[in-house]
């Protein structure tokens, strides 16, 4: 069963995302807004891979050299200026997507193992990941014109 | 009144702060008799803020009293000609009539007929509507030249500043021009201006200073009930049994709606009164509840209220199944906010807060109005919603005595909202609907494509932001004075400064702005120009030209028509892009504007408001949603809404998915810590305020000598606890001070709860005498605001206070 393997992936993304928002957020510290935002979304995902936890120590879990690899590089330091701004959210928006992604594919295996735990688990997340994106879609359409146009 | 003066020795002049020992609601007038015999003289209304006592009984007429102040020596007889108008000091929008002699103005008095004021005045209106047309105005045009400001002519002003815009517009295009406006002109002006920057230069940085005091009002009404528009109105205070005043110290901010209370209050059959207010305002000494939680946990206290309805099962069901969406995901968001709980995070007593729960459960009739307390702080928007919840939940709006105002901070807010003058399109149109956005290209005949719409507007901090980042290079701001009223003033000073934006400052006075600013306009005031505004329940007045305006100053109204005209606007066949040219013509261009949508004026006309009291819309309309129908429509609303944690937005497909159709939204969320709290190094919280003798910063009151000798200067306030604990007493001069600026200023003691601190806003540096930053509240407020509404949060910067020696 590769659920731990994936298992392993949802959780090191999750903690390489909480990260990334953080890394963006003291970056970013002249958007009030961005700073703010990033930190309470951080600390929402930090409650995510918490409430994995418990499923983790059921099924165990399992680190790939290769998913490992996914995890988007860039946010080792946050970039300056407008452009910058913008590509910093659209880094977040990839992680995020792919954390998405992860949880919907754990939320499948979920389904198909019977786990009402983790899919109320995935339930819940799955919607503050929406809001994660919803969010960045959001601040993404505001600023890419002026950063583009006149930045 | 704010001032918790024990004595009157603080400042020595001829007008005495009204004593804390006299409040004018504990001692109702029993002399009084009739409904406006003898009330026009005699009665010193700096003292008595809100006059003398009309008391009457629930569901019987507000009695008429008619508050009259002539200049000195002047009888009512002596007076030439009375012209109509309303006055424009608050949001309440007191209809009035200008006093004129030999062309000028010399007074003001009350109209009986109003249904907003019924005669009465404030002592704001009273004293500081019109003494400052005789002041030191700005007469004439200015323009830097080698770095300082000097007179000019019109034509040379208006063409450096067409010069400036038409460069950018080649070089950078229309993001590079911002223009941020006020909740103090007119409609037609806001409309003009709406279409020029929308249409005519095509930029989204639009907003007013509106952003800073009646944003959350908008976001929430939009967020609850789909679009903007006052559910409730002020008649409502005579037929309520209970009312709640959330973060509103209406004593001070809306004193002639305070009088309307206070005479329900001493009449036969009182309402009952909840106030949430860490303070103890003159609202929270007649309240029967005071509830005081701390500054930034207004949304875990609305939490516990809308908890304790569910548990007691004071919900109206059928309401709510058949007029609203989310009632389950909110019941289960406030499930935690235990009156235990919501006591540890905001410090109030869960007997109180039970109290107050029953009051709103358990009265038949409930009537909430919300302010700055709520709107400025932590979670703004979100808190403000949970108010519309609660009207929700048992059905009390668009009935009798039964809603909310969520009241805006100036006079004419509502006008900046409704025309898109600020971060909204005309009509409360949705910039996400693209059958909104088709509406105002074909009734302005230019390319949908002109109008920015691929996102929300800009709100006006952003505006700020990218003026500092340099991206804006033309910052146009009419009527407000930012270098005193935004938070951070270092900040903005320096961003004003900034040798790479074009500022263009057009006012009726010299401020702490136009003195950073590159071109002047001098603009005419209230009284010397014409047009309409709505207040803050949707009470349409027409304000008439009672004289000419000082020296060259124009019309705000004109000075828009004047760059429209240089600029060359043009619609898609090549004709002016504005056609009108005066008031009305602006008025009945705005009408077409308004047809069909909730804010419809098209009932209105300026001969219709001529003559009697002030008219609401929609048609003469008192109350919205009287058939419980709420304009949610997909097709109809203002805005499809947002997640009230980050400020997301709600897509067009999510929302018709929802398939609201016509029931309001229940929206909830759960509370987070706020972004500044007290700390070793800065143990108190700072939340800022008003006094009823000032407006804004202050400049009109404070160039009427008795408003300004009634509150000179600014001031602290402390709890006694507090002051005794840093050992200093009343009048000891102190430095609050934020991790970003400092005040220096003399305590009061008194009506702070412990750890809490207060600041009035209103004072800036024009009449200081000192060239050091040390006298406005905003030098250490911070740059922060609220995910959806966008207003910063003035009420809570954690500060330390030192004793200056």
């Amino acid at each position: 069963m590769h659920l731990a393997t994936y298992l392993g992936l949802l959780h090191g993304s999750l903690r390489t995302l909480a990260d990334a928002f953080r890394e963006v957020a003291s970056g970013h510290g002249d958007e009030p807004d961005v700073r703010l935002t990033c930190h309470t979304l951080a600390n929402r995902i930090d409650r995510q891979a918490e409430k994995l936890a418990p499923v983790v120590e059921r099924y165990g879990e399992h680190r790939e050299a290769e998913p490992e690899r996914l995890h988007a590089a860039g946010l080792d330091s946050a970039r300056g200026g407008g452009v910058g701004l913008l590509r910093d959210l659209q880094d977040l928006y990839a992680l995020t997507s792919f954390t998405d992604i992860t949880w919907t594919v754990v939320g499948q295996a979920a389904q198909g193992l019977r786990d009402t735990e983790l899919i109320q688990v995935v339930h819940a997340c799955e919607q503050d990941t929406a809001r994660q994106l919803a969010w960045l879609k959001t601040r993404i359409k505001q600023s890419a014109p002026q950063a583009l146009i006149v930045g | 009144m704010s001032v918790p003066l024990r004595s009157a020795t603080l400042y020595s002049n001829g007008y005495p702060f009204p004593l804390l020992t006299s409040p004018g609601w504990a001692m109702p007038d029993r002399e009084f008799r009739g409904s406006r015999a003898g009330y026009r003289h005699g009665m010193d209304r700096i003292t008595e803020i809100w006059g003398a006592r009309t008391p009457h009984a629930r569901d019987t007429p507000w009695p008429e009293r008619v508050d009259l102040q002539l200049a000195d020596g002047l009888a009512e007889s002596d007076v030439d000609s009375w012209v109509q108008s309303a006055c424009v000091l608050c949001s309440n929008g007191c209809g009035c009539d200008i006093a004129v002699k030999d062309g000028r103005v010399v007074g003001v008095r009350g109209r009986a007929a109003d249904v907003v004021n019924r005669g009465r005045l404030g002592p704001k209106g009273l004293f500081g509507s019109w003494q400052a047309h005789r002041t030191d105005r700005l007469t004439t045009p200015l323009i830097r030249r080698g770095g300082r400001l000097v007179e000019t002519d019109w034509d040379t002003a208006m063409a450096e500043v067409v010069r400036r815009s038409q460069e950018l517009l080649r070089e950078s295009g229309p993001l590079s021009h911002g223009f941020y406006t006020s909740g103090q002109l007119f409609l037609e002006e806001y409309y003009t201006l709406g279409v020029i920057g929308k249409a005519g230069v095509g930029t989204p940085h639009m907003d007013g200073n509106t952003r800073l005091c009646t944003a959350t009002a908008a976001a929430a009404l939009k967020e609850t009930f789909g679009s903007d528009g006052q559910p409730a109105c002020y008649a409502d205070v005579e037929a309520c049994d209970a009312l709640f005043l959330f973060g509103h110290n209406m004593a001070e901010t809306q004193t002639v709606l305070w009088s309307r209370v206070l005479d329900r209050l001493e009449g036969p059959d009182r309402p009952l009164l909840v106030a949430v207010d860490p303070r103890r305002t003159k609202v929270a000494e007649a309240a029967d509840v005071h509830l005081a939680p701390l500054p930034g946990t207004n949304l875990a206290f609305m939490n516990g209220l809308l908890r304790e309805l569910v548990e007691h099962g004071w919900v109206d069901r059928d309401y709510v199944s058949a007029h609203t969406i989310g009632f389950d995901d909110l019941v289960a968001t406030v499930e935690p906010y235990t009156p235990e709980h919501v006591a540890e995070i905001c410090r109030v007593s869960p007997a109180d807060l039970r109290r107050a729960a029953e009051i709103f459960g358990t009265s038949r009739r409930v009537l909430s109005t919300v302010l700055q307390g709520f709107y400025q702080s932590h979670q703004a928007t979100a808190a403000a919603c949970q108010v519309n919840n609660l009207h929700l939940l048992r059905g009390l709006i668009g009935e009798p005595g039964c809603g909310v105002l969520q009241m805006n901070g100036q006079p004419t807010a509502q006008n900046t909202r409704e025309c898109g003058a600020d971060g909204d399109l005309p009509g409360f149109r949705n910039w996400d609907n693209p059958a909104h956005v088709e509406e105002l290209a074909n009734l302005w005949n230019v390319d949908p494509l002109t109008i920015p719409h691929w996102a929300p507007p800009t709100h006006a901090m952003q505006i700020w932001r990218y003026a500092e980042q340099g991206s804006i290079r033309f910052l146009w701001i009419s009527a407000t004075n930012p270098a005193v009223s935004l938070p951070e003033l270092s900040r903005i000073r320096s961003i004003l400064s900034s040798d790479d934006l074009f500022v263009v400052a057009q006012d009726a006075f010299r401020t702490e702005t136009t003195e950073l600013a590159d071109v002047v306009l001098p603009a005419a005031m209230w009284g010397e120009k014409q047009g309409t505004f709505t207040n803050a329940s949707r009470v349409v007045h027409l304000s008439e030209q009672a004289v000419l305006p000082p020296g060259q100053a124009r019309s705000d109204l004109d000075i828009f028509l004047d760059y429209a005209h240089r600029m060359g606007f043009r619609d898609r066949d090549g004709n002016p892009l504005i056609t009108w040219k005066d008031p009305e013509g602006a008025f009945d261009a705005w009408r077409e504007c308004s047809r069909g949508r909730p804010c419809d004026y098209t009932s209105l006309s300026y001969a219709e408001l001529r003559g009697g009291s002030g008219i609401p819309w929609p048609h003469g309309q008192e109350r919205l949603y009287t058939d419980n129908v709420f304009p949610t429509a997909a097709e109809e609303c203002e805005d499809y809404g947002h997640d009230l944690l980050t400020g997301a937005g709600v897509t067009p497909e999510q929302y018709r998915a929802a398939r609201p159709d016509g029931r309001a939204f229940l929206k909830a969320l759960e509370h987070t810590p706020p972004p500044e709290s007290p700390s070793a190094e800065y143990p108190f919280l700072c939340t800022t305020g008003r006094t009823a003798y000032h407006f804004h910063t202050r400049t009109k009151t404070g160039r009427s000598k008795p408003l300004r000798d009634a509150a000179p200067e600014p001031w602290v306030e402390l709890s006694a606890a507090d002051a005794a604990g840093l050992g200093v007493e009343e009048g000891d001069v102190v430095r609050v001070e934020s991790a970003r600026g400092g005040v220096e200023v003399p305590v009061r003691t008194g009506r702070c709860r412990d750890g809490v601190v207060f600041l009035p806003f209103h004072y800036g540096y024009w009449d200081s005498g000192s060239g050091e930053h040390d006298r406005a509240a905003n030098e250490l407020t911070l740059t922060e605001w609220d995910p959806v509404s966008k207003q910063p949060l003035f009420k809570i910067s954690a500060v330390r206070i030192t004793r200056k020696d």
